[in-house]
């Protein structure tokens, strides 16, 4: 697996590069860099970055240089960004949590590149990081799964034990049993981004436990696949097994199935990072943005959703949009019962960046 | 409800039995089925002496072509043979490469690896989010509705049958059959097969042929029944464990089911027993326990002594997972760990098959990967 995806990088970056540029002139494009962690027709995560680029050399035209290398294994994404920096690229964006210390190394190797890490916590002079507040979609999409829910039971496909996952399930969860008090989460650790046959499994199984509406953490449409199959000869009035969109929309693979999606929108944040380091403006900053900025967008609504329901979910985004609600509210206690947020109190980033613990009333541990 | 066996605080004995038989054996055989075809193929191309790493690649194409044909033609049935036609028109390429233009088999089996990525991803561009016709299931009336039996033995669609059978097939040719003894002798030793007579390239280029078949059926698999959609780069690794499965099998095609359940049972197993929050423990005993019947039953006609020390050791084995799935009934393993299992497993059968001693005990074909041409 491993030999031939470096061999594949390899390759293509022998390819997309003619020879390392020396120096660069003024007039010559800017040189901008996508790493993504799946291939880019995934229709979740890395497809909603690879829409960012496309907006950049939209936007930008002939004053941008723009390439991707896509399906790039965390574990072997050092060399990978290395390459990209020895072509003189000029800013590379790096799209996957597990891609953080690889990006921080090379970034001290190469001070002059401009570096901008998806997800992550740690920063250099030369290394920015952005990520959305997914966490506040993941309100949204409690809302309405509590509400939707016949069973009681929703089950959660997730990928790997990093806040980021672990804040969804916790956001999802409190927003869930905020509105059904007796809803039980079933969450299924799958350890990987990216792997149809596997998610679909893991939706399969949580369906066989009960769950009738599926959530994800993961990139593939899969699950969402598997919930649109359930609603296949039904009578008139029945209904099958709900699934959200993740990081994509993913209407069309879920017609009846889809409940709403949480859609990552990185072009605005792309066309204003690639717009300061034309201006010569960049600096190595933070940005977390969500509903409010529109990085973090909510899917229309499944028609199946009663208006109340609807209008109960429409009024909390705003609400988090506004800054009148934050999905973090005290009281919150953590799972093994100490108190974690006092009445009132609200999450600061701090700890929602470095979430390493369940909220009260999830069962399961949290694996290594 | 009494927790006696200690799988899990919910079930009784009969309903976790019948969870086990109903619903893990039945994901775990569906889960497993891309591999048994892609490892059988892959097992009869290395008999030959020839060692092909694109199963990715020859997997991807056919989930593409077998998507594509099937969702044109309305009929799964079509699809899949598209597929193996598919599969097998690429395979012939680097049958070509490697046995006429005597390139390295490594290097280009792994080119066909990420050709067939690259091409599958383009013809799949516009059948995205496209649901394909249903692939039907074997239903027998009266005989799949029979409690337990029904679902673990005559509920599956046809290809997990078909896949079964064709590992027969493949065994009674290579070890009954006077073209699969030439096989063979390719395998083992080019240079003698071809001084008897035997065209060495044309069987080696049939047995390629057959393999990326194989490779092909398994990949349609994917986005036909296991997924089932199309999206790009979904083997997402499978056909490297199916190459495993060869190495793990020591070539031998029976062992190749036992590889293909393993490896996809337990990834099955690592996701059941989150959703269901079950004790791993007392899944090890239940199966260890039904080995264990299954070896008296056969060693009531052997009757071997050796056998029935076998029994006594893994009823012993039962009976200790079962006293200790008791003992910690919260017991949950690590989802980490069982994912590790099956490539450890792969690792000792290599590490073991890299002494020479029990090389040939291992079955391993000695002309494996090394280049032919008929003036050496």
């Amino acid at each position: 697996m491993k030999l031939f995806k470096s061999l594949g990088l390899a390759t293509a970056l022998t390819l997309a590069t003619g020879g390392v540029m020396a120096e660069s002139h003024s007039e010559d494009p800017l040189k901008v860099g996508f790493i993504y962690v799946g291939p880019i027709g995934d229709f979740g995560w890395s497809y909603q970055h690879e829409q960012g680029r496309l907006a950049v050399e939209e936007e930008f035209g002939d004053a941008v240089e723009t390439t991707y290398i896509e399906s790039v294994p965390e574990g072997d994404s050092e060399r990978v960004i290395r390459r990209m920096a020895q072509d003189g690229t000029d800013l590379i964006f790096t799209t996957s949590f597990g891609y953080m210390t690889p990006t921080l190394r090379v970034a001290e190797q190469f001070p002059d590149t401009m570096f901008e890490h998806a997800t992550g916590y740690q920063r250099a002079d030369n290394v920015s990081t952005y990520s959305g507040r997914f966490y506040e979609g993941r309100t949204v999409q409690g809302i309405l799964a509590g509400h939707m829910t016949e069973s009681n039971v929703i089950g959660y496909i997730a990928s790997f034990p990093i806040p980021e996952v672990i804040r969804g399930i916790n956001a999802s969860y409190l927003a869930a049993k905020s509105v059904n008090p007796d809803v039980e989460f079933k969450i299924v650790w799958v350890s990987t981004w990216f792997d149809p046959a596997k998610e679909a499994d893991a939706a399969n199984a949580l369906i066989e436990q009960g769950a009738d509406v599926i959530m994800q953490h993961t990139d593939s449409t899969a699950p969402m696949t598997i919930a649109e199959a359930t609603w296949d000869g039904l009578e008139e009035g029945e209904t099958g097994i709900y699934a959200f969109g993740q990081a994509s929309d993913m209407m069309e693979f879920g017609p009846n199935a889809r409940l709403s999606s949480i859609i990552d929108n990185w072009a605005p944040y792309y066309i204003e990072r690639v717009q300061a380091a034309m201006d010569g403006t960049w600096e190595s900053a933070d940005a977390w943005h969500g509903i409010a900025q529109g990085t973090t967008t909510i899917g229309a609504f499944n028609e199946n959703i009663p208006e109340d329901v609807a209008a109960e979910a429409t009024a909390a985004m705003e609400a988090i949009a506004a800054g009148e609600l934050h999905p973090f509210t005290g009281p919150i206690n953590k799972q093994d019962g100490s108190v974690w947020l006092e009445e009132g109190e609200t999450a600061d980033d701090g700890t929602l960046l470095g979430m390493n613990f369940y909220v009260e009333g999830i069962e399961g541990a949290i694996p290594n | 409800m009494m927790d006696v066996i200690g799988l899990s605080a919910d079930l009784s004995l009969v309903t976790a039995l019948s969870y086990l038989l109903t619903v893990l054996l039945p994901t775990m055989i569906i889960a497993a089925t891309p591999l048994v075809l892609a490892s059988t193929g892959e097992l009869v191309v290395e008999k030959s002496g020839v060692l092909n790493l694109g199963v990715e690649g020859m997997m991807i194409m056919g989930a593409v072509v077998g998507f594509i044909v099937a969702v044109e033609s309305g009929t799964p049935v079509a699809g899949f043979v598209i597929a193996a036609l598919a599969g097998a028109l690429l395979a012939l390429i680097f049958g070509f490469l490697t046995q006429v233009l005597l390139s390295n088999q490594v290097a280009t089996g792994l080119a066909l690896t990420l050709f067939g990525l690259g091409l599958a991803a383009l013809m799949g561009q516009t059948y995205t989010g496209i649901r394909p016709p249903q692939t039907t299931r074997l239903d027998i009336p009266e005989v799949s509705d029979f409690p337990i039996l029904g679902d673990m033995l005559f509920s599956y669609d046809w290809i997990v049958y078909f896949a079964l059978a064709l590992v027969g097939a493949v065994w009674w040719f290579l070890n009954h059959t006077r073209p699969g003894l030439v096989l063979r002798a390719v395998g083992e030793n080019h240079d003698a097969a071809h001084a008897l007579g035997y065209r060495v390239i044309t069987i080696r280029l049939a047995a390629i042929a057959f393999g990326g078949a194989c490779a092909g059926m398994g990949g349609a698999y994917l986005s036909l029944v296991r997924v089932p959609n199309w999206s790009e780069g979904m083997t997402a690794g499978i056909g490297w464990i199916a190459l495993a499965i060869v190495v793990f099998a020591s070539w031998k095609p029976g062992r190749v089911i036992i590889g293909a359940w393993l490896f996809g049972g337990v990834t099955i197993l690592q996701i059941n027993i989150q959703a269901a929050n079950l004790n791993i423990l007392a899944i090890a005993a239940i199966v260890l326990a039904l080995v264990t019947v299954v070896m008296i039953a056969f060693n009531l006609r052997t009757k071997s002594r050796q056998g029935w020390i076998r029994v006594a050791f893994l009823g012993a084995l039962a009976l200790l997972g079962w006293a200790m799935a008791l003992t910690w009934p919260d017991f949950r393993l690590d989802s980490a760990y069982l994912s590790m299992t099956p490539y450890l497993t792969t690792i000792v059968v290599l590490v073991a098959i890299s002494g020479d001693r029990t090389r040939a005990a291992l079955n391993a074909p000695a002309s494996l990967g090394r280049v032919f041409h008929a003036s050496n």
